[in-house]
C-alpha cells in the first residue's frame, strides 16, 4: 500500500514548492496533515478547488511548481477552470485527486460509486493524462508525472485510489 | 458613479511596472487604454477566477505589485476568494472591484443583489485589512497614489458606469500571443 511519506518525497523530488488544497479525507492523515509541518512545502488552503487551479496555473508563470491536492468532487466542480487555465491556455496544473470511497484494488471505472466511475472518462474526454496510485510500487511514478506536467505545460491527474 | 474608461485612464498613469489582471469588459477597456502594458494577465474564460490567478502571481512574484480589475458578476462566482486572499494576506495585491451592477458582456442583465449587496462589506467581513469605495473620479484620483503604495491586501470598489463601448479584441485576449507577451515581460 502506498504511503504518504513516499508520495511527499516524490513531490519534493519533482521540485514542488507549493501545495494548494481543500481537505479530502482520502489524503488527510497521510498527506495533508504531514504537509502542514513539512518544511519542504508551503501550504495554501483555499475555499474551493477551482481557486487552486488558477493559483497553480499562475504560479507556473513565476517558474514555481505547485500541486493541487483535492478530492474528486472538487475536480468535478472545477472542470471549467481546468478547461480554461489548463487546456485552453495550456498551463501546467498538477492535480492529486483522492478518489473518496473507491474500493481498494478496483479500477475507478469499475467502482460502485458513480462519482468515482466518471473521473477517468472525463479526464480522457479533456485529453488530460492520469495515473492511479495505490500500491507501494506506484510511488516512483509520481515525480516523473509532475515533471511531465511542467515539461508539456498541460494538466495532469494523479489519482489516489485508497485512503492513506 | 465614475465612467470606467476615465477611471482606468487615471489608474493607467499610476500602475508603473505592476502586473494588471483584468476581466471581461474591464479587460477590453484596459487593452484599449493600455495596449502596450505587457504585464497584463488577461483573465478570461473561467469567470470569477481573476483574483485567484492574481493571488498565485502575488505569491510567486512578491517583488511585483499585482492589480486585479475584477467584475462584480465575476466576484459573485468566486466569493471564497475573498477569504482565501485575506487569509494569505499578500502585501502586494490590490483588488479593484469594478461594480457596474450587471453582466455587461452577457446582455447587460442585472447581477443578483444589484444595488443591495456591499462588496466592500463582503471584503471587510472576509478579513481584508484595507477596504475602500470610490464613486467620484476626483476622489479616486486624489487617493490612487497613496493607495497603490500601501501594504495589501487592499480591496477597493469602483462604482462605475460604462463609457463608450471599447473595441472587443477577444482574438488577442484569448490568443496565445497575449500569454506569450505576458510571460516574456515577467521574465525581464
Amino acid at each position: 500500500m502506498i504511503g504518504g511519506g513516499q508520495i511527499l518525497d516524490q513531490v519534493a523530488q519533482a521540485g514542488v514548492e507549493f501545495i494548494v488544497s481543500v481537505p479530502d479525507i482520502t489524503t488527510s492523515a497521510g498527506l495533508l496533515w504531514p504537509i502542514v509541518t513539512d518544511k519542504r512545502f508551503r501550504l495554501i488552503r483555499v475555499c474551493k478547488e477551482d481557486e487552486g487551479v488558477s493559483i497553480c496555473g499562475a504560479l507556473s508563470y513565476c517558474d514555481k511548481r505547485a500541486l493541487l491536492l483535492i478530492q474528486y468532487t472538487g475536480l468535478l466542480d472545477s472542470i471549467n477552470a481546468i478547461r480554461a487555465a489548463g487546456c485552453d491556455y495550456r498551463l501546467p496544473v498538477c492535480m492529486m485527486v483522492g478518489l473518496l470511497e473507491k474500493e481498494p484494488g478496483v479500477p475507478p471505472t469499475k467502482s460502485a460509486r458513480f462519482g468515482v466511475r466518471i473521473v477517468e472518462p472525463i479526464l480522457d474526454a479533456m485529453g488530460i493524462p492520469h495515473d492511479l496510485f495505490e500500491l507501494d510500487s506506484d510511488a516512483e511514478r509520481i515525480a516523473p508525472a509532475i515533471d511531465r506536467t511542467y515539461r508539456e505545460s498541460w494538466p495532469m491527474g494523479l489519482l489516489i485510489g485508497r485512503r492513506i | 458613479m465614475m465612467r470606467r474608461d476615465l477611471a482606468f485612464r487615471i489608474l493607467a498613469r499610476h500602475v508603473g511596472d505592476a502586473i494588471v489582471v483584468p476581466v471581461y469588459q474591464a479587460a477590453q477597456e484596459w487593452r484599449a487604454i493600455q495596449p502596450d502594458h505587457a504585464l497584463t494577465y488577461y483573465s478570461i474564460g473561467a469567470m470569477g477566477q481573476a483574483s485567484s490567478a492574481a493571488l498565485g502571481l502575488a505569491i510567486g512574484r512578491p517583488d511585483k505589485r499585482i492589480i486585479v480589475l475584477d467584475g462584480d458578476g465575476s466576484l459573485l462566482m468566486n466569493l471564497g476568494t475573498l477569504v482565501t486572499i485575506a487569509s494569505q494576506a499578500p502585501k502586494n495585491l490590490v483588488h479593484f472591484l469594478c461594480e457596474n451592477g450587471m453582466y455587461e458582456a452577457n446582455g447587460a442583465h442585472p447581477i443578483p443583489g444589484r444595488g443591495a449587496v456591499s462588496f466592500a462589506g463582503l471584503a471587510r467581513a472576509a478579513g481584508y485589512p484595507k477596504v475602500h469605495e470610490f464613486n467620484e473620479l476626483d476622489v479616486f484620483e486624489s487617493r490612487i497614489t497613496s493607495l497603490l503604495r500601501e501594504d495589501g491586501p487592499i480591496f477597493a470598489t469602483l462604482k462605475l458606469v460604462p463609457g463608450d463601448p471599447p473595441p472587443q479584441d477577444y482574438d488577442f485576449i484569448h490568443g496565445k500571443a497575449a500569454r506569450e507577451v505576458f510571460r516574456a515581460a515577467l521574465k525581464r
